[in-house]
């Protein structure tokens, strides 16, 4: 078994400068794509080879499977690492990379294909005796089918789009008279947002956190998890603060169950290489699928630095058909990390805010690290999204980590643009949060507190 | 054409000397560099210990600039002819009518065909035959008529 000669990172900004650090040290040679408007880019600068692919606009670039493929032709790279975001959970880009002769980083096509169908992939759990929140039985093509649904489960429902996420094509509805509406307008979002304007509904968890599990798989199925990961703290389904382990996983008990139907989850999938599948948990600690990753997440430094794995060389050693290295026995976290997604935005509207970063100060120290592929003059695109910096944080204890992210946030200087900065600031200063005593209704209780605390 | 290593350069040179304007001429392009004393806020000259600015500006004149560049729409390999042994599509000193067929770029086994947008002669080709060239990538220089 060897590994790959040369990787083309299909991806930008700090997810593909991860990558690239971990084929460095694998010895392994890169290829970065770029767009026209990202000549200037880090991941480019610390690439072997760079292409440049199309335009600005994504859909002629980053999203543009010829341009990709070609780009790999042309540089005889023999695997491409889709990252997050763009292709990654693109069934058709996995299947035209297998057609080609090259192999790609992450599951099967038919692994996305599933996590991609949120109401099916509920299905399947729920067949395969993972726990699901009660709901709809595959998509609801009618409102009046939706009705029925709805008044069996019992209001509040959440209707959902079966191909998408990050909250679009998602309503949540308190009453019967309500839905009507609501399911129209559902319907039409994620019709806009992903080209298909299929729903389906869960019950809706009023209290409910955010906590999800770690998956690595090799090509015989021997699967493991890596610990869980609390992502309660987000904004409009969009996460901004993550942690591990979460902080009401305080019993083994608990760890244990909610790593194991982790794997249940994947294994009912013959689910392969890295991935997250994702829970809710409700204030009486049940556990309820609710969906699968087929993918990298932005997220995914804290479960690092908790367990000490490089989780994208693990990709790149599975995808290489080398097998697991250890078993689930042998996998001891280690003390508490947090993450803090840090924004081009105004901290306080969340507007975006690209433009020229004319100072730059990273923190230090132990135990932080900093994944980012900005620099002092650059200058930071509006056609992407606003993620400029992840500052990850770990330390011996839950305490211990949030002292070191507040004492981070105080050192890190950016310039030039507005950032969320300050933001995380009042996050880690929050009695709530340093109790641990919160969910994903956070972010509101923040903002109606906002006159009083920092 | 000046590349933008070279302006810079050129740029340094004027600011560690006294010279004030640099004119130079160079396979068809003309560059002008002319340093310009601004005044920060004063309508009137005083004397030189008041905030004088020193403004560089570079003004690229290209004569280029009547040239047409032909740039690849697409990732792929570039080929000048339609086949292996078949004549190339079109040579220095061609004339090429708008619409044209000036070359190949091949990208996943599939030939694109890439068109002239001005009627014009050819006066230079950028890329060697079976060179991989990017999006954006110059192929042909075209002196439309």
């Amino acid at each position: 078994m060897k590994l790959f000669k040369k990787i083309l990172i299909a991806n930008r900004s700090e997810i593909a400068v991860r990558i690239i650090r971990a084929c460095k040290e694998l010895g392994i040679k890169t290829v970065a794509v770029y767009s026209d408007i990202d000549r200037e880019s880090l991941h480019v600068r610390l690439a072997d080879e760079s292409v440049c692919i199309g335009p600005a606009n994504a859909s002629q670039s980053y999203l543009n499977i010829p341009a990709i493929l070609s780009a790999a032709e042309i540089t005889d790279a023999d695997a491409i690492h889709p990252g997050y975001g763009f292709l990654s959970e693109n069934y058709h880009f996995a299947e035209a990379c297998i057609t080609s002769g090259i192999t790609f980083i992450g599951p099967t096509p038919e692994n996305i294909r599933l996590g991609g169908d949120k109401a099916k992939a509920r299905q399947t759990m729920k067949r395969k005796g993972v726990p699901v929140v009660s709901g709809s039985d595959g998509p609801v093509p009618t409102e009046e089918l939706a009705m029925k649904v709805a008044k069996k489960i019992g209001f509040p429902v959440v209707l959902k789009a079966s191909a998408g996420g990050g909250g679009h094509g998602m309503k949540i509805v308190k009453e019967e008279k309500e839905l009507e509406q609501a399911f129209y307008m559902a319907q039409r979002e994620a019709l806009t947002a992903f080209g298909n304007s299929e729903i389906y509904i869960e019950e809706y968890i009023p209290e409910m956190r955010h906590i999800e599990v770690q998956i690595l798989a090799d090509n015989k199925g021997n699967t493991i998890h890596l610990n869980e990961r609390d992502c309660s703290i987000q904004r409009r389904h969009q996460k901004l603060v993550e942690e591990s382990p979460s902080p009401i996983s305080s019993t083994e008990k608990f760890k244990k169950r909610i790593g194991e139907l982790g794997v249940k989850a994947a294994r009912a999938i013959k689910y392969r290489n890295a991935g997250t599948v994702e829970f809710i948990v409700d204030s009486k600690a049940n556990i309820f699928f609710i969906e699968i990753n087929t993918r990298i997440q932005v997220e995914h430094p804290v479960t690092e630095e908790v367990t000490g794995f490089d989780i994208i060389k693990e990709q790149i050693k599975l995808a290489a058909g080398f097998p697991l290295e250890y078993k689930q026995s042998q996998i001891r976290p280690f003390g508490h990390a947090i993450e803090c997604r840090i924004n081009a935005e105004d901290h306080e509207r969340f507007i975006p805010c690209p433009g020229k970063i004319s100072y730059l100060s990273l923190p230090g120290g132990p135990g932080i690290r900093v994944d980012t592929a900005i620099y002092s003059g650059y200058v930071i695109p509006s056609n992407y999204d606003s993620l400029i910096a992840k500052l990850i944080v770990h330390g011996r204890d839950r305490a211990e980590a949030i002292a070191k992210m507040k004492r981070a946030l105080d050192e890190f200087i950016i310039e030039g643009i507005n950032t969320t900065i300050p933001f995380h600031k009042r996050v880690l200063n929050n009695p709530d949060f340093i109790s641990g005593n919160f969910n994903t209704h956070f972010l509101e209780k923040l903002n109606n507190n906002s006159q009083g605390n920092l | 054409m000046m590349e933008i290593a070279e302006l810079k350069e050129l740029i340094e040179l004027l600011k560690e000397t006294d010279i004030t304007e640099l004119h130079i001429e160079k396979d068809g392009a003309k560059v002008k560099i002319k340093r310009e004393k601004v005044l920060s806020s004063l309508e009137i000259p005083v004397h030189k210990s008041a905030g004088f600015q020193e403004k560089v500006t570079a003004e690229v004149e290209e004569e280029t600039q009547r040239l047409v560049t032909v740039t690849s729409p697409i990732v792929g390999t570039f080929y000048r002819a339609p086949a292996p042994d078949a004549n190339p599509f079109v040579e220095v000193g061609s004339k090429v009518s708008k619409g044209q067929v000036l070359c190949i770029v091949e990208a996943m086994k599939l030939l694109n065909e890439i068109e002239s947008d001005v009627d014009g002669i050819i006066v230079k080709i950028l890329v060697e035959n079976g060179q991989p060239v990017e999006y954006g990538e110059p192929l042909f220089l075209i002196e439309p008529v």
